[in-house]
């Protein structure tokens, strides 16, 4: 094997690895039911890959090669005594693969990606390893970057995991589509899973000393659009990718040169991605014409409103109180009564916003750090400076990213210097 | 792949319960029952008596311990178990679904290690 090859064998096997391990891997555990043995099996096989396509080449179909591998490792294991966990690939099975006439169209190969996504947010595993296990398996990622997205020690995050694909296999989660009658509720668990992730890398931009190339928000926008490819005609999920894309492209400008946090208002518009915002546009059209309104649908739309501003230079108020109005109505929350006291602020006037913001029951609003931060921002356009300080001082106590403290303290200083 | 139901109840609110709703219950589950053999999916059940008769006995320390059980005092109680052979857990939890069990109580579902 000369350098040159192995490189490009390296690359291939990369390559295909980042485009295909999902793919692959749904394909191998939707026969076998076992997800772990499935991981096992493929990684066997990109192991084969980059020794072989270094010596022999890369072959025509790279995704169809490593599936013949995989599966015939599979079916080595099951063939097996069970204490024997390493068998060795046999030189002549490989070279033997390369004369097995195998599909060239990439589509040949059936996607069953969707049955994947199911399994891991499936009602019978827990919430909160819905999106690491999807992160793992359908994107491929290593244990411990998914454990540093999510905050977690790396050990307890691959044994939460290893667990999580026990239960699969010995409980038998089936990798099938939910029927009909069952396709909404299982789909919110998905898109739950997925936009909960999101949210976690959204908070640690946040929190961040400076904007981070590797975040969950990225993993999250990959399979929120993966899913919209899936499912082109599924209001809710367009809505999801949507409101995503336009979050996201709105990162970078969240973070100034400088390293200090940056809120909406008062971002350069020039720092945002206008390729992320045309296509959660794209997405959010696509939504709006399938006419079922959903609790996503609303939170892209208010994406679209605050990055219709770079276009405008403005921002509609009356558009967001309304469409928050909405979101409260279909999915009541903390952060959006408070999105809708702030737009509620600016579309009419500061005392309409306080009285809004007051409706919140009182325990609940009191602890949540932005309730605090809107009541300072409302108070100090009412010219009401003092009682605006003393509000701020209450969301410093609350903050607990560094950026959004310094952000405060900064507001803060403007009043009272 | 053979699941088994373990079916938790409220005793206190089962013993109050009037005659005329406890035939009822036992006529519903007479045809749950009935309702799994014609699915071919049946394999056992058991009705239990209320935990106050559970007697818990161990050699777990080496000397054989009896004592008045259960085994775990709470609210809600181990009442009787069904075991189904189905092929998938979302089969399993179908028919967990439809048991009068899951109605008044909670119902646990458990793979067997045995297949």
């Amino acid at each position: 094997m000369n350098v040159t090859q192995a490189l490009s064998a390296a690359k291939a096997a990369e390559k295909t690895a980042r485009e295909s391990y999902g793919r692959l891997l749904s394909l191998l555990a939707s026969r076998s039911g076992d997800l772990a043995g499935a991981q096992d099996a493929l990684a066997d096989a990109f192991r084969s890959a980059l020794e072989t396509w270094g010596a022999k080449g890369v072959p025509d179909n790279p995704e169809a090669w490593l599936l013949t591998v995989a599966r015939n490792r599979q079916r080595d294991v099951r063939g097996s005594a069970a204490a024997r966990t390493s068998v060795p690939l046999i030189e002549d099975d490989i070279n033997a693969m390369f004369l097995i006439e195998t599909p060239t169209d990439r589509d040949a190969i059936p996607d069953d990606r969707m049955k994947l996504l199911f399994v891991c947010a499936h009602p019978a595993i827990d919430a909160a390893m819905r999106a690491p296990l999807m992160m793992q398996t359908v994107l491929g990622l290593d244990a411990d970057v998914i454990a540093r997205a999510f905050m977690v020690p790396a050990a307890a995050m691959a044994q939460r995991l290893v667990r999580v694909k026990r239960k699969i296999k010995e409980a038998v989660i089936p990798f099938e589509l939910p029927s009909r009658s069952d396709m909404a509720e299982r789909l919110e668990g998905v898109l739950e899973a997925i936009y909960g992730a999101f949210s976690i890398g959204w908070e640690q931009i946040e929190s961040a000393e400076e904007a981070d190339d590797d975040n969950l928000a990225d993993e999250a926008r990959y399979l929120a659009d993966l899913l919209a490819r899936l499912l082109p005609d599924d209001a809710e999920v367009l809505g999801l990718a949507a409101c995503i894309s336009l979050s996201n492209a709105r990162r970078a400008a969240r973070v100034s040169a400088d390293g200090a946090y940056v809120p909406l208002e008062s971002q350069d518009t020039a720092r945002w991605d206008a390729k992320q915002i045309a296509w959660g546009e794209r997405l959010l059209q696509r939504a709006q014409k399938l006419n079922a309104v959903g609790r996503f649908q609303l939170e892209a739309a208010i994406q679209s409103v605050h990055v219709a501003r770079a276009q405008s230079g403005f921002t509609d108020w009356a558009a967001l109180s309304l469409l928050y109005q909405g979101l409260m109505q279909m999915a009541p929350s903390i952060g959006s009564a408070v999105g809708r006291a702030i737009a509620i602020g600016h579309a009419q006037n500061a005392p309409a916003g306080l009285a809004a913001l007051a409706q919140i029951e009182v325990s609940v609003r009191d602890e949540f750090q932005p309730a605090w931060a809107a009541r300072a921002h409302l108070l100090a356009m009412d010219g009401r400076n003092a009682e605006a300080v003393q509000a701020l001082d209450q969301a410093i106590q609350r903050a607990t990213g560094a950026g959004v403290k310094r952000e405060l303290l900064k507001r803060r200083s403007l009043l009272t210097g | 792949m053979k699941y088994t139901l373990f079916l938790y109840n409220d005793e206190a609110a089962m013993a109050n319960a009037p005659a005329a709703a406890m035939q009822q219950v036992q006529a519903a589950f007479q045809g749950y029952t009935q309702a799994l053999k014609d699915a071919g999916v049946f394999v056992a059940t058991d009705w239990l008596r209320p935990s106050g008769t559970a007697t818990v006995i161990t050699l777990k320390d080496g000397a054989r311990r009896v004592q008045d059980g259960p085994y775990a005092a709470s609210k809600e109680q181990l009442g009787g178990f069904y075991v189904i052979n189905v092929a998938n857990l979302d089969e399993a939890l179908k028919w967990a679904e439809q048991c009068p069990a899951a109605k008044r109580g909670l119902i646990e579902v458990r793979p067997s290690a045995l297949g």
